[in-house]
């Protein structure tokens, strides 16, 4: 099997990121989201999974809850990210039984980065990390490829998040209203995937407030218009 | 003691027929004999304060410090054998970086004591160890505010964070007591080593608890005034006060474990001598009424 040349600088420096994945590896190739509004944050995601040209998966679901009301969105790789997710799952379950009270989005997002980071020559992974806690309220963190970590107001991601960093920086609002918040990553989401071959499918979110998580589902069908049941 | 003879009392990992572990007990003792040490969780910070006992003339004044700092904003003192004491510190402050590494952010200080308690009573149950012989008394002020993820890039965004659940506070000072058993509780005053019986109530003589109004620096006077008075100027060697306190990130230390002032000690000590004295000499006058033989029996009975 043939390896990238991952890791390695070119002579400008310039970190060369063009073949990460393995030959027929699974890619994520794709446009996630997460913003925080009035009571919370909102997840969303396309669903297309590819392995080169071919759709693997078309339904995929990128939104993976790590706590009950702490999720993250994945891209880069399936397999490392799901691996990543696997094991932040187990340790913010483990959290919660010892110290008797639920993780906190910051917890989650530090476990996140400590995985990413001590094993960055060997992920390829990109993750969004979005919560809400009785504290914090709503919280996004955003894990770039390198395995650093930045608190966001609302973060995009993967290949199809730069067909709409002007969509974004324009529309987006402080303080949104859940219904204009799902509205706008609706939108977002709906040019990231009219534009970005690589994204497609049908547009999932998870809305985290102090009620729990929500799951949305929108089919390219009816135009992304009406809400389907998951 | 009756146990002392049956065997009971040989090992760690052995029980006595009625229940009781007697190396465990036994490690109490140790406790009782060492210098007192107290703690007060006020409404707006915690105080430690230790009666530093001076073995010798010749150590330097003011160095050897009894209270240590296990985190910025985590405070240990302890009461007992002080190498034990300094294992037990040394734990704490490997258990606290243990938990910024996984976690990022400064260990609360109820997830410190359990942590400790833990450590304490796995010493009760081995063959090849002993129990400590310390009583610790953990303070710690955890952060009323939002932290920051430690190592997170920029001070990051001020707005979005909504759906906040309103009115609730989080964070504040804890105070907690751990024993040679491993057992440990949250209190509000606690007091250990030989002079734990005065301390402790004089410590519930304090406006403490849910809605205690004590201030602070009130605090760090009366814990002065608890050590002063604890001490017997007769049976007792000589002994040096320590003192540190943590507030909040409004008060005086900023959410830090530190030191009580240099000033602010000096200004307590000498009041609380003056009340100490006070409260010795009523002592006599109460003594004066009683029967003075009965005085002297009791006293010799002291110096076996």
């Amino acid at each position: 099997m043939e390896f990238g040349n991952s890791g390695s600088l070119s002579e400008d420096g310039i970190h060369l990121d063009m073949d990460r994945l393995k030959k027929g590896e699974v890619n994520l190739g794709t446009s996630i989201m997460a913003v925080t509004f009035k009571d919370g944050v909102i997840l969303g995601a396309d669903s297309r999974t590819t392995t080169g040209a071919y759709i693997a998966n078309r339904v995929t679901d990128k939104l993976t809850r790590v706590h009950d009301t702490i999720w993250c969105c994945r891209s880069g790789s399936a397999a490392d990210t799901q691996a990543v997710a696997d094991i932040v799952q187990y340790q913010l379950g483990m959290f919660a039984m010892t110290n008797g009270k639920p993780p906190t989005t910051q917890t989650a997002a530090a476990i996140f980065q400590e995985i990413c980071y001590a094993n960055k020559d060997r992920l390829s992974a990109g993750l969004i990390i979005a919560g809400w806690d009785e504290r914090h309220g709503g919280q996004v963190y955003s894990i770039p490829l390198g395995g650093s970590l930045h608190k966001q107001t609302y973060a995009i991601g993967g290949s199809g998040s730069t067909y709409i960093y002007g969509y974004c920086d324009t529309h987006w609002q402080e303080g949104m209203e859940e219904k204009e918040a799902v509205e706008f990553v609706k939108e977002a989401l709906k040019e990231a995937i009219k534009w970005d071959g690589s994204s497609g499918g049908v547009i999932r979110m998870v809305v985290l407030t102090a009620k729990g998580a929500d799951r949305h589902l929108y089919l390219p069908d009816t135009d992304y218009k009406v809400r389907h049941s998951t | 003691m009756t146990s002392i003879g049956t065997g009971y009392d040989l090992a760690n990992s052995i029980f006595s027929p009625d229940g009781r572990n007697f190396q465990v007990e036994y490690a109490v003792k140790a406790v009782e004999n060492g210098g007192t040490s107290i703690g007060i969780r006020c409404k707006d910070g915690v105080v430690l304060a230790v009666e530093k006992v001076v073995a010798s003339k010749l150590l330097k004044q003011g160095a050897n410090k009894r209270i240590a700092t296990v985190d910025r904003h985590l405070g240990v003192v302890y009461s007992g054998m002080v190498p034990d004491g300094r294992h037990f510190v040394d734990r704490s402050r490997d258990e606290a970086l243990a938990w910024r590494d996984t976690f990022k952010t400064p260990i609360p200080t109820a997830d410190l004591a359990s942590r400790m308690g833990g450590y304490m009573q796995a010493y009760t149950l081995y063959q090849s160890v002993r129990p400590f012989g310390i009583t610790a008394i953990v303070g710690g002020f955890d952060s009323e505010l939002e932290l920051p993820v430690d190592g997170e890039v920029g001070s990051g965004p001020a707005v979005g964070a909504g759906g906040k659940t309103a009115g609730k506070k989080h964070g504040g000072p804890f105070l907690y007591m751990i024993e040679p058993s491993g057992l440990y509780w949250g209190y509000y005053g606690a007091a250990a080593g030989k002079g734990r019986q005065v301390a402790k109530a004089e410590l519930e003589k304090l406006d403490l608890g849910g809605a205690g109004e004590l201030s602070l620096e009130q605090a760090v006077k009366e814990a002065a005034r608890i050590i002063y008075l604890s001490h017997d100027d007769v049976k007792d060697k000589k002994f040096e006060l320590e003192m540190s306190w943590i507030s909040g990130a409004d008060g005086p230390t900023k959410g830090k474990h530190q030191e009580v002032p240099k000033a602010l000690r000096e200004e307590a000590e000498k009041e609380a001598e003056r009340l100490a004295k006070k409260a010795v000499e009523g002592d006599d006058d109460d003594d004066d009424d009683d029967d003075s033989d009965d005085d002297k029996k009791d006293g010799d009975k002291m110096e076996e």
